[in-house]
């Protein structure tokens, strides 16, 4: 019992250091929300503006929540990537690394925090772009399946977990540019995943890339909930795919990143702070 | 027999650095060797001092010893547990000061110090007091308890750093030049505690420092390091023995390390 409270303890020592690095970079975040906001926005003004464009009668309001879909979905998606990969590279940038290398934290703990913090950042700083953006466009979700969606959103973190874990293995890694690293890796993701644009749109080698990348069935799959109201029991093939494919990547990531870890350990590459 | 608190056996560590490369060459890596067969054993209760100029190999030393690092040979033993085979019963038993004041430094010392005891698994309101009494036994005001890391003074950063060290009752400390860059003070103020942690607390230090004064002041024992090898070991009253008296006068440290070396510890450190 006490090995398990002390765990949590641990655990919760990247949950509310992330939480006071929040506090801290207040304004960093206000940045980053408005950036992430004025390009929900943009994005969505695109399905908006269409008609004009094209110059044809279109589905405005069907272009305008497939876009809003796949902008929120990724913001959420990649707030959870993001914060996991950088369990590493805020050490690096506060050069505290090896304090918390040298605690008697073992890597899953040290996983479970920084994700609890991460599903909980992610939610609600989706929720708050959410409002805003749905305040300029009329959004009609009568028709949604919101409990599917959600439950389709949760079976995809899971899969977000494992890549954000490989990604973060980068900056432990390359001191001065591995956080960069993870940037091109979220980028790759934004391009195949069907964010914007259906994946059919893509080359055919890239659809293939594509099916390997979880984002492409959470996507996928909120739309179809969203947009079409898509049976929950319909769903659950994509849910145990998502699921079982993001337990798989998490295994994989601790596997690579206890290795590297140690690879770490041996070249002397914990000391220098980036 | 008693077990020691830290035993190195035969302990080698070298990195690779990258040579500077030409124009169309790919850059070459040469073999640097930081610890070259490393022997010692530190007794329960000792302070113990590794004496030796920058680049010497002592902060290597420190790193093997705080799992930070792995050696390509040899073992390193804390109160008998293998830091290899079994990390987490060594990262309970250690903690470490080193010379840099590591911290989030937009955070307060109470939020790093709460950082540090909730990694260490320790019930947060028992930690609150006790970062609270060791700050002021350090000499640290409480009105900058809550104050961010970066307004404050690179001696207070310090003493925020002896106190991470020490929150979680290490049997064993180990401490990485930790008055390096203070005032006469906050070295002192230091000092003593670290004298008082082996008094009071029963815990072992293992201090490395380029402080001939240090050394003599706090040290039970000093291992003189050069170029990754130990030099000499003994108490600083044996390791003086080691050298006749000039101009009738006894000898220092420093006296010691030239005798042994051929150089001062400031050239060394000048070479490197």
């Amino acid at each position: 019992m006490s090995a398990i409270m002390r765990e949590m303890r641990s655990a919760y020592a990247f949950v509310e250091r992330n939480i006071n690095l929040i506090k801290r970079y207040w304004g960093w975040e206000i940045v980053w929300l408005i950036y992430s906001l004025v390009n929900s926005l943009a994005v969505t003004y695109i399905g908006a503006g269409m008609e004009r464009i094209s110059g044809q009668a279109l589905d405005t309001q069907y272009l305008i929540t497939y876009l809003l879909v796949g902008t929120l979905i990724w913001s959420y998606l990649s707030v959870i990537f993001y914060a996991i990969s950088e369990m590493i590279a805020w050490e690096r940038w506060e050069g505290t690394i090896e304090y918390t290398f040298m605690a008697p934290v073992s890597r899953p703990t040290h996983l479970v925090g920084t994700t609890l913090f991460a599903i909980g950042y992610g939610v609600v700083r989706t929720l708050v772009i959410l409002v805003i953006v749905a305040s300029f466009f009329h959004l009609d979700l009568s028709g949604a399946n919101i409990p599917g969606a959600v439950l389709l959103l949760l079976a995809g973190s899971v899969s977000f977990v494992g890549l954000g874990i490989l990604a973060a293995v980068l900056p432990l890694l390359y001191p001065e540019r591995g956080a960069q690293m993870t940037n091109a890796a979220a980028a790759l993701l934004l391009l195949i995943s069907g964010v914007y644009y259906p994946v059919e749109t893509l080359p055919a080698w890239l659809q293939m890339i594509a099916k390997a990348s979880p984002a492409t069935y959470v996507i996928e799959g909120m739309r179809g909930c969203l947009l079409h109201g898509a049976r929950t029991v319909t769903l659950l093939p994509t849910v145990f795919l998502l699921f079982s494919a993001g337990i798989a990547v998490i295994t994989v990531g601790l596997i690579v990143f206890r290795f590297m870890e140690r690879y770490a350990k041996r070249t002397g590459r914990l000391k220098r702070s980036g | 027999m008693t077990i020691p608190a830290l035993e190195l056996k035969e302990v080698r560590k070298t990195f690779l650095k990258k040579k500077q490369k030409g124009r169309l060459s790919r850059a070459k890596r040469e073999e640097v060797v930081a610890l070259e067969k490393v022997n010692l054993a530190v007794q329960r209760r000792e302070i113990f001092g590794v004496l030796g100029p920058n680049g010497s190999g002592k902060s290597t030393l420190i790193r093997l010893v705080s799992t930070l690092l792995l050696p390509d040979s040899g073992t390193i033993e804390v109160f008998g547990h293998d830091v290899e085979k079994e990390e987490f019963v060594v990262k309970r038993l250690i903690n470490r000061v080193s010379v840099d004041a590591a911290f989030f430094k937009k955070f307060s010392p109470m939020e790093n110090l709460t950082y540090a005891a909730r990694l260490y698994g320790m019930p947060i309101r028992e930690a609150r007091e006790k970062m609270r009494q060791i700050m002021l036994r350090l000499g640290l005001k409480e009105s900058t308890f809550t104050q961010p890391m970066e307004n404050m003074s690179r001696g207070m950063q310090q003493k925020v750093a002896v106190a991470r060290g020490f929150l979680t009752s290490p049997t064993l400390l180990l401490l990485d030049e930790p008055t390096t860059g203070l005032d006469p003070q906050s070295k002192r103020d230091v000092q003593a505690f670290v004298r008082e942690i082996r008094e009071d607390h029963d815990a072992t230090v293992l201090l490395t420092t380029h402080d001939m004064e240090e050394a003599n002041r706090l040290c039970d024992r000093i291992a003189i390091i050069d170029e990754g090898k130990i030099i000499a070991l003994d108490t600083a009253g044996g390791l003086k023995n080691l050298v006749s008296k000039r101009n009738g006068q006894e000898p220092t440290l420093e006296d010691v390390f030239i005798e042994l070396t051929g150089t001062r510890m400031e050239e060394k450190e000048r070479d490197e």
